[in-house]
């Protein structure tokens, strides 16, 4: 995208029907770390890759929990990511209170696309740069929603958005019409390999990764580095112990991961293609 | 809100407005309500009068309104905020379904829309004179709650208003049960009117019973109860009683 005499202003069309400004916002959510959600018919699995700026510092939060069944996962301009999670924690729990009900994600989600919308019309507003991952349960059952800057959203049975989001959507192509029959743990497991896509070779540890939960009867909470290193053991190859690795595990799930191949994951599913690096 | 002018004689002129926009007495008004969960759901009844004050003044008032798919709301008190009410319910069911995503607006929303509402008004001192029974069913469970005029809220398995709590609640505490049948609960809500009706100088022999199932809300059409007057107490009230003509 090079620059041009149309995109200074977010009122200004091009003469090829373009918001510069629109599409550049979302560029911006190209460039922050990695976030994934993918649900079932009864869960909703989010994970986020744990940037940090430098080594000294601590990782930004990229996982908020809006209400004990709506969860948010951002990419891009954090900050906006944090303003957008407070206004949607408001919404939410203004609807419990005059309701005693939780407010169902999809009116949720439309709310939010209003308002990233608005931000599109006005000359002196710029669009929010940072997308959002918006996973959650009501009575229709489990949603994921993908919140554009645009305005624009869209339901997902699996979505991956931020930098090197293309690997993770590429495994998540091949392997979501699995999804929603899964099992949570099975959700869990690709949630962390669709991690270990965009990390592109780099060694996956439980501290690179943040990964949240919700579900039928779970509210929605954050799985501890244990358990995510738990389901990491299960699946990623560890050079000198190889087999005994696979074996010592007390976890029948593990023996039949072993028992299938240690690059291509975890489910033992023999007829998946490598993996085109 | 409000401010007086002085005239030369000293005599003070209020300024009318701002004093009458608040509710300050009920005019029309409706008598009780009562309403139980039974088997399959929840019956409520009422009668279809609207006293002006102690005339009994109108007598095709329906104080039961069917709210959405799910929901009934029976009211006492003042008529002109019952449909005030109706109005801001009328309001909230066609947004949700102008959302048309497959989500709907259950009695247990409902009830405590109209419990914020009510409690709001009466922070302002400005109150909606009502009762409000809320009933219904939505996903096999079964609702059934009350909203005071001052905002008091509460769910039960019997609810009454007005009169409705002195006469009919003690028949209901003896009588009602979990697994009643649609004939024994219209019996027992009979049984309560009709009580009402001998005792409430308010009530009139016009009433209609509603019923809340899974698979909807019906409103009956109005009907009489059948009543004796030739007890003899009746006939001779003041027997034994020393002074009385």
């Amino acid at each position: 995208m090079f620059r041009n005499q149309y995109d200074t202003d977010v009122t200004t069309w091009s003469p090829t029907g373009r918001l510069f400004q629109v599409e550049y916002a979302m560029e911006a959510v190209k460039q922050g770390s990695a976030a994934i959600g993918l649900r079932s018919r009864s869960h909703v699995v989010l994970a986020c890759v744990n940037k940090a700026q430098s080594e000294l510092s601590s990782h930004q939060r990229k996982i908020f929990k809006v209400d004990d069944h709506i969860g948010v996962a951002i990419a891009g301009l954090t900050a906006d990511g944090r303003v957008l999670s407070r206004y949607m924690r408001s919404e939410s729990i203004n609807h419990s209170f005059t309701y005693e009900s939780p407010l169902s994600v999809g009116r949720l989600v439309v709310r939010l696309a209003d308002k990233a919308q608005v931000c599109t019309q006005r000359s002196w507003k710029r669009p929010y740069g940072v997308g959002l991952l918006v996973g959650g349960l009501d009575e229709s059952g489990a949603h994921l929603y993908y919140n554009c800057p645009s305005g624009n959203y869209f339901e997902y049975q699996a979505f991956a958005i931020g930098s090197r989001s293309q690997a993770a959507k590429t495994y998540l192509e091949r392997r979501y019409e699995s999804f929603q029959e899964s099992s949570r743990e099975d959700l869990i497991k690709d949630a962390i390999m669709a991690i270990r896509e965009t990390l592109q070779g780099e060694t996956l540890k439980s501290s690179l990764c943040t990964v949240s939960v919700l579900g039928v009867e779970e509210p929605f909470h954050f799985l501890d580095q244990e358990s995510i290193q738990k389901v990491i053991d299960t699946f990623e190859k560890v050079p000198e112990e190889e087999e005994d690795a696979g074996e010592g595990e007390a976890e029948p799930e593990a023996a039949l991961v072993a028992a299938g191949t240690g690059e291509q994951g975890g489910s033992g599913d023999q007829d998946v293609a490598p993996m085109e690096m | 809100m409000t401010f007086t002018i002085q005239i030369e004689n000293g005599t003070e002129v209020r300024n009318a407005e701002a004093d009458s926009q608040r509710t300050l007495y009920p005019y029309v008004t409706g008598t009780s309500v009562v309403a139980i969960k039974y088997k399959d759901g929840v019956l409520m009844a009422s009668d279809m009068g609207g006293s002006y004050g102690s005339t009994l003044r109108y007598k095709n008032i329906e104080r039961m309104k069917a709210i959405g798919k799910h929901s009934l709301l029976g009211a006492s008190g003042e008529i002109s905020d019952f449909q005030e009410i109706l109005r801001y319910l009328d309001e909230l069911t066609l947004n949700d379904n102008m959302w048309d995503d497959g989500n709907s607006l259950g009695p247990k929303e409902v009830h405590n829309y109209l419990t914020r509402v009510m409690y709001n008004r009466r922070n302002k001192f400005n109150p909606l004179w009502n009762t409000l029974v809320l009933g219904g069913v939505k996903n096999g469970e079964k609702y059934l709650g009350m909203v005071s005029m001052i905002g008091v809220s509460f769910e039960d398995n019997h609810v009454a208003t007005g009169f409705g709590n002195h006469l009919a609640r003690p028949i209901l505490r003896d009588e009602w049960r979990e697994d009643l049948g649609f004939e024994e609960g219209v019996k027992l809500l009979e049984k309560c009117m009709r009580v009402l009706l001998y005792r409430d100088r308010s009530a009139i022999n016009k009433l209609q019973i509603a019923k809340m199932t899974e698979e909807g809300v019906t409103v009956s059409e109005p009907y009489s109860l059948k009543t004796f007057w030739e007890f003899k107490a009746f006939t001779n009230p003041t027997v034994g009683a020393e002074g009385s003509w």
